[in-house]
């Protein structure tokens, strides 16, 4: 198997960007096509309610306006993934806020918590509000759909060395995956990347290599994560990874600033920066189109 | 609002000299603050993003200190003391706490 390594920056358009993750790599440019009836699950991500600085002041409006997007779908998604970062500080009055927006979707949710959703390493705000169905003690978890294995991984509860998996998440994973067969499409949500986006800024998961030898055996899988607040794609062999962008505003590219955090834009700009992203899943493919707000 | 209020009646009692280490651009200023055993440090969040103060080995933890959050804690053991922040772990702090000398 030729092993194949690249990071490619995806800038938005006003149209919204799709592309294809297969084996091969990564094929860009087509223009978002108008919404069709074969979209598998929409993902949405790092919402951070309880924000209120200039980068986004009304984040549970650009929130209610991505909800009201997904549920005008002409033909409602399987469900809807928010891979974490759902409030911003993990108090009950944001994650209240919150779910009361997220309850609004027809879909039915699965939502991840990020490190925003469980400081001082407090499990309870999150799960009060939010459970991801049949998971596990730990709360990852995985289900079978359509012929598609999907799994949940959670890197955000050692927040010094964040992202981490931990021996009983990789020990859990080794288990769910031995049964599936390689031909099985695999489908991963996680917060934090699970690669070395960017180790400068945190942006890695340390023991996530060990997770991805796991999953070197299947011929696709997809690895969809937040956290960074922007859209990257990167390939590594047979497992394509795709970060998505916010609901609430945009961070740096990776290096090209300072430092990570909220990035204030013209308002019209930041519309361009944030949304949501539909995932269709034929094949050995998963198409996957990011529709910013505006 | 009553933490407010505390924090600024505290601040004003206080001496010139109050320790105080302020967060900004994602790091901690000073990264490393010596202080005497029962003194208080104030950490004060001027940064434009959430960050906090959380001791490595779980002895304090300001929770979530968002823009313009004040949190204090009084040392009162002497030692050293590494901090860093939860959402941005690349954020690393130290308060050495000496002994008072009689």
């Amino acid at each position: 198997m030729k092993r194949s390594s690249f990071l490619e920056h995806v800038g938005w358009t006003g149209a919204g960007i799709a592309y294809t993750l297969s084996a091969g790599g990564l094929f860009a440019g087509r223009a978002v096509a108008a919404m069709n009836d074969t979209v598998d699950f929409v993902q949405i991500s790092d919402s951070h309610i309880g924000f209120h600085q200039a980068a986004n002041p009304d984040v549970a409006g650009t929130l209610t306006s991505v909800v009201a997007n997904i549920n005008a779908m002409p033909v409602q998604p399987a469900f809807v993934v928010h891979t974490g970062d759902i409030t911003h500080l993990s108090t009950a009055q944001q994650f209240s806020d919150a779910k009361a927006i997220l309850s609004q979707l027809k879909a039915p949710l699965i939502a991840l918590p990020g490190e925003h959703d469980v400081l001082g390493n407090d499990f309870k705000p999150y799960l009060s509000n939010f459970k991801i169905p049949q998971s596990t003690s730990g709360g990852w978890a995985s289900w079978d759909r359509g012929g598609v294995h999907y799994i949940v991984l959670l890197n955000v509860f050692n927040f010094e060395k964040m992202g981490l998996l931990g021996n009983d998440q990789l020990d859990w994973l080794a288990k769910d995956v031995q049964p599936v067969k390689a031909g099985t499409p695999v489908v991963v949500f996680t917060h934090v990347p699970l690669y070395a986006l960017f180790e400068e800024w945190g942006w890695t998961t340390q023991d996530g290599t060990k997770a991805l030898a796991l999953l070197q055996k299947f011929d696709n899988v997809t690895i969809l994560n937040g956290h960074i607040h922007q859209i990257v794609t990167h390939s590594e062999g047979n497992i394509r990874f795709a970060s998505a962008a916010a609901t609430a505003y945009p961070q740096p590219k990776p290096g090209t600033a300072p430092k990570p955090g909220p990035v204030t834009l013209a308002h019209d700009d930041l519309l361009h920066a944030i949304g949501y992203r539909t995932v269709e899943l034929d094949g050995a493919a998963a198409r996957i189109e990011d529709r910013p707000l505006a | 609002m009553l933490c407010l209020l505390v924090a600024l009646v505290g601040a004003t009692a206080a001496p010139a000299s109050t320790p105080t280490v302020v967060i900004k651009d994602d790091a901690y200023a000073p990264t490393r603050l010596t202080i005497s055993a029962g003194q208080t440090v104030t950490f004060v969040n001027q940064d434009d993003d959430a960050h906090t103060v959380t001791a490595t080995d779980g002895t304090f933890d300001s929770k979530g200190l968002d823009t313009n959050g004040v949190w204090r804690h009084t040392f009162t053991k002497p030692g050293t003391y590494a901090y860093f922040c939860e959402m941005h772990p690349f954020m690393k702090g130290t308060i050495v706490v000496k002994s008072v000398t009689p």
